[in-house]
């Protein structure tokens, strides 16, 4: 199918991309991995797209004092290629090698992924796990929201209409911190089944499940557990998947429990 | 044409300027405006890789692309690409393997091998089925692809 016609800006400032939308019925368009999809397949049809990908300011990864920045824009391909993440963020690292394929990591952008919160995306859990925080601009401003009270629902987020994502943060892994990324799909890139982010600090457990709610959710009982059976018991009162059209809820529980014990011993 | 928008790219080494409409994809653009019909398009929505061109050396799914976001930017085709000879090996090596029945699916098979010819030389052949997971064929199976583009990497007979 063909996209439904809409008008195309390209602003060259952020000030002016904010304006543009803020506008009735526009859309942001960053990578546009999947909102060119839902344009095509008409399940969305803005009068407006704003084209944010000529903003400089919302590229680029640092390290500044511990912390790693990656500006909304940076692509899966940046992210995948980049030092800094290889050696600082080793479970961003593990997880972008399960974003979708070549072709579309070249364009799609973690700003991109944050602000759809599709359920089943792995940069959320991942941020979600390491309490990263997101950063955005709106005309009224600029906001700092930590993960945790960023992803409201499905495809649902705390940003408001006309709000964009600048940027995340993220402390950087330290030596005695440990993470694991397990994701189960049906085939290489394909959408999650279910999939972890976990990292394990002072000996505190944080368990970000994918692709087994509305959002990614933090087995926060499972985390807590003394040993690995306890643990595995324990994800019963976390995590309560909905079925997918090829898997029941039970199964897919199964396999988060399977994801956890393969995680075990590494966190 | 209310909202085109004035576009300059380059495709294939020619600079071609048009008022494009926003919401023509880069496939649509290159196929019906350019007559370049080598790059395939199947589902439209980013799942079957049969519409994967070049845009500034990196592959990218042209029906997840507007053509009017190529302003400025430099597009390969598979049109380009067999005129230059870059991908004769390659498109050598399908032939001998027979890693194509209906053909449908090639173009963006060679582009997404070619650039994992660029980026990975020495691939592992489990290396070469991850590269190729986002192109669907519907006709060979893989093991013929696979083994087309193994033996380009590795000089296997």
């Amino acid at each position: 199918m063909k996209a439904a016609p809409f008008a195309y800006a390209k602003p060259r400032a952020l000030d002016e991309a904010l304006a543009l939308a803020a506008r009735p019925n526009a859309k942001v368009l960053a990578g546009g991995q999947s909102l060119i999809p839902s344009l095509n397949m008409r399940l969305s049809a803005p009068e407006l797209l704003v084209d944010i990908n000529g903003l400089a300011e919302l590229k680029g990864i640092t390290l500044e004092q511990g912390v790693v920045r990656i500006g909304a824009l940076a692509t899966h391909a940046e992210i995948e290629r980049s030092g800094v993440i290889t050696k600082h963020l080793p479970l961003i690292a593990a997880a972008v090698r399960h974003i979708a394929h070549p072709a579309i990591r070249n364009r799609g952008t973690i700003g991109g992924s944050l602000a759809l919160a599709d359920p089943a995306a792995e940069y959320p859990a991942c941020v979600l796990a390491m309490e990263g925080v997101i950063f955005t601009r709106s005309s009224q401003g600029q906001r700092e929201i930590k993960a945790a009270d960023f992803f409201q629902g499905l495809f649902e987020t705390a940003l408001e209409p006309g709000e964009l994502v600048t940027a995340v943060e993220i402390t950087a892994q330290l030596k005695d911190e440990r993470s694991a990324f397990l994701e189960l799909a049906r085939r290489q890139g394909d959408y999650a089944t279910v999939g972890l982010a976990a990292f394990a600090t002072n000996g505190t457990k944080r368990l970000a499940y994918f692709g087994a709610a509305d959002r990614p959710v933090l087995a926060a009982n499972a985390a807590k557990a003394k040993d690995l059976e306890s643990a595995k018991a324990a994800l019963a009162k976390d995590l309560q998947p909905p079925a997918d059209l090829y898997h029941s809820s039970a199964t897919k529980l199964h396999l988060a429990r399977v994801l956890l014990e393969r995680a075990w011993n590494t966190l | 044409m209310e909202h085109a928008v004035e576009t300059t790219l380059t495709v294939n080494g020619v600079e071609v300027r048009r008022r494009i409409e926003p919401r023509q994809h880069l496939v649509d653009f290159l196929r019906e405006e350019l007559g370049l019909t080598g790059s395939h398009l199947g589902c439209e929505h980013g799942v079957c890789g049969a519409c994967t061109v070049r845009v500034n050396g990196e592959i990218v799914r042209g029906c997840l692309m507007l053509a009017v976001q190529a302003d400025g930017c430099k597009v390969d085709t598979i049109e380009g690409v067999s005129d230059s000879g870059e991908f004769a090996k390659l498109q050598q090596a399908f032939h001998q393997h027979n890693a194509l029945q209906c053909g449908f699916c090639t173009p963006g098979m060679l582009m997404a091998a070619r650039d994992l010819q660029l980026r990975n030389p020495r691939a592992s052949r489990e290396e070469i089925r991850e590269h190729l997971s986002g192109n669907y064929c519907r006709c060979t199976g893989y093991q013929a692809i696979v083994d087309a583009i193994e033996e380009v990497l590795h000089g296997k007979g």
